[in-house]
């Protein structure tokens, strides 16, 4: 292992995701008290199954973070998640993907892609400005053409495509 | 006999002009998703689903099951020529494919390749043609019960038998169950989970679950490895087709053993990817020159592609019988089929017949015409995957969301699409499995509900699961598959001592 690289280490993700588990079983156990999780007389009530099914979720969540824990000496944060390089490329392409969905919820669809193909290519590709457009363009004159057109799917549209009247 | 009656009517079905078109077009489309990165079999074909809400459902399945079967055969060009399995199930055939493309040997990579998936799924169909009438007529008689008890097996046979730790696969299991628990109760009526919020009226869609967790998470996992694609040129010529071909019927043991792996894991739910591995490993072991393996032995590439083939199209027989997927690209498809209005399960044989047998004649000619498109038009697809990772990163995201918008033309379900992808990525990473987590969200309701009318027959007594031989054998292996971590581990402790 590079000592000097930092790293997330794979330990503590495997706590987080373990919590995230913890909390989802609270959540889903807080709900079944409220709908019935006793076996009424014809079977189970409805919240009987989500019920136990919170129940290992927690359990399980417990042991892998016992585990975790019990190996936490001897792993010694050697084993990585990722490194903060790799967790940097990932951001690069995840906040760009927020921005977009974002976006695609107010502007509609066809804008949001165009913005976020061009965007993307600009800015990690180095293509020039004309190049990253047009491949915009294509993309989203083709899933018209394939969706609204040939199956006549509807696709979500904003404000822009309103002025043309669709 | 009836059968061979039935499977010429369904060709008869299958073989018209506008059928084979969308045979055609799903090949395509199929080794298209195949070759790229982030979109697969499963959460292709469930980006296109949308597209055949309009079509009558003998098109669209036969479309859809051919995107199938192009992404089966798409992940093998990724595999040999660029070393990067574009799909889980053909990372066992970069192996050995990868080197042989290295020698200069590609051509009869891919040639191999091809060849044994087309053999692999051929004898699947064969056998799904066969056995699935029977398996369809048996489960007639099935009741809740029953059903319940298979749908048990199914659960339990991914916990015992997943590479994975066993507790993360029942944690992903049961993160699926909690999700599919979200909204209307089938039997009562009672809300859950919704907390107020009537966007979560109808629970998740398993279909946006399946384009985040595969789709959006794979882009993120691609991106990190920081892309380069440095693949091999491909080009097949004749020659190098009828040549490879000669050389084949040599492993025709490893072609069964591979056959009969794919099928057994295709219809208990191990699915494509376990069953290549398996295969591979199977292969070796038989092998007389085992160390040659991984340096490019053409048995190494046959063996895996035939596998994941034989599984991925038997993994259609559990799903068209009784209405339980054995792989999470079969779920899609079983999704499909409620949306079209069809009710899964054994009354399909008997009340469906030309959407059934036009679906089975369709996997004959699917895998035929697949072969002729794959084999001609390599280096078309090999050029695609030249597209630098800038270009078709953004394109594949756009396709994820429209696909996730489509499903019920719900803005929410794009959001939720970007959260699976992260749960996705994180999963991955932790070597939590994602199918179980898919199967569970899909059955998730169905079995709540069998076994539930299970307890409203009997009164609230559990020894309905062992009324009768039939059943109670079901549920018994079933609970044995759960707890077989538990006993492998005793025995191997046993052994040592």
């Amino acid at each position: 292992m590079e000592s000097k690289e930092k790293t997330i280490q794979i330990r503590w993700m495997e706590l987080v995701i373990a919590g995230f588990f913890v909390l989802l079983g609270a959540i889903v156990i807080k709900d079944s008290f409220r709908t019935g999780f006793r076996w009424g007389t014809d079977g189970p009530e409805p919240g009987y199954f989500p019920f136990y099914i919170g129940l290992i979720l927690i359990t399980g969540a417990m042991w892998v973070a016992t585990q975790t824990l019990m190996t936490w000496r001897k792993d010694g944060g050697e084993a990585t998640f990722s490194t903060v390089e790799e967790f940097k490329l990932v951001l690069k392409m995840l906040l760009p993907t927020i921005v977009y969905v974002a976006v695609l919820l107010f502007m509609g669809l066809y804008i949001a892609s165009i913005l976020f193909i061009a965007f993307f290519m600009i800015w990690q590709g180095k293509y020039s400005y004309f190049k990253s457009f047009a491949v915009g363009f294509s993309v989203c004159a083709i899933l018209f053409a394939l969706f609204e057109l040939w199956f006549l799917v509807p696709l979500p549209k904003g404000p822009i495509e309103a002025l043309f009247g669709y | 006999m009836e059968e061979l009656n039935n499977l010429f009517h369904g060709f008869a079905v299958a073989l018209s002009f506008q059928n084979v078109l969308f045979m055609l077009v799903g090949i395509l489309l199929g080794v298209l998703i195949g070759v790229l990165p982030g979109l697969g079999g499963a959460n292709g074909v469930a980006i296109l689903l949308p597209l055949t809400f309009s079509m009558s459902p003998t098109s669209a399945i036969i479309m859809l099951s051919c995107i199938y079967w192009g992404a089966l055969f798409g992940g093998a060009i990724t595999s040999v020529l660029f070393n990067i399995p574009g799909e889980p199930w053909s990372v066992a055939t970069t192996f050995d494919g990868y080197p042989m493309a290295q020698k200069g040997r590609a051509a009869q990579a891919l040639t191999a390749a091809f060849t044994s998936s087309f053999v692999g799924a051929l004898i699947a169909v064969i056998m799904v043609t066969f056995l699935a009438p029977l398996v369809a007529k048996f489960a007639l008689k099935f009741g809740p019960p029953e059903f319940f008890a298979v749908q048990l097996l199914t659960f339990c046979s991914f916990i015992g038998m997943s590479k994975e730790p066993p507790v993360k696969t029942l944690l992903a299991m049961m993160l699926g169950f909690a999700l599919a628990a979200v909204g209307l109760d089938s039997v009562t009526g009672t809300l859950r989970m919704t907390f107020g919020f009537e966007s979560l009226l109808q629970g998740f869609d398993f279909l946006v679950a399946v384009i985040g967790l595969f789709g959006i998470g794979e882009i993120l996992l691609t991106m990190e490895e920081g892309l380069a694609f440095k693949g091999k040129g491909g080009k097949i010529t004749l020659r190098d087709v009828l040549d490879t071909w000669k050389e084949l019927p040599k492993y025709w043991a490893t072609s069964i053993r591979a056959c009969l792996i794919g099928c057994w894991m295709g219809i208990t739910p191990g699915g494509a990817t376990p069953a290549s591995f398996m295969s591979y490993g199977v292969a070796k072991r038989f092998a007389k020159d085992p160390e040659s393996f991984g340096k490019g032995n053409i048995e190494g590439v046959i063996a895996p592609e035939t596998a994941a083939h034989a599984a991925g199209t038997s993994a259609l027989l559990p799903m068209l019988t009784l209405g339980i997927p054995g792989s999470p690209t079969a779920a899609v498809l079983l999704g499909g089929l409620l949306i079209w209005g069809l009710q899964p399960g054994p009354l399909l044989f008997t009340e469906q017949k030309d959407f059934v047998w036009g679906l089975i004649a369709s996997m004959y000619l699917g895998n035929i015409v697949g072969l002729i498109v794959v084999l001609s038009t390599v280096p078309w697809w090999a050029a695609i995957l030249r597209i630098p990772f800038p270009i078709i990163a953004p394109v594949i995201v756009v396709i994820c969301a429209v696909g996730a918008y489509t499903v019920h033309g719900k803005m929410l379900d794009v959001v939720m699409m970007l959260v699976f992808g992260l749960v996705g990525y994180a999963f991955k990473k932790l070597k939590y499995p994602l199918a179980p987590l898919v199967l569970a969200l899909v059955l998730g309701d169905m079995a709540e509900s069998s076994f539930r009318q299970s307890m409203l027959i009997s009164n609230g007594s559990l020894g309905v699961f062992w009324n009768n031989p039939l059943v109670g054998s079901i549920a018994t292996l079933g609970l044995l598959l759960l707890v077989w971590p538990l006993i492998s581990k005793v025995m191997s402790a046993m052994k040592r001592k």
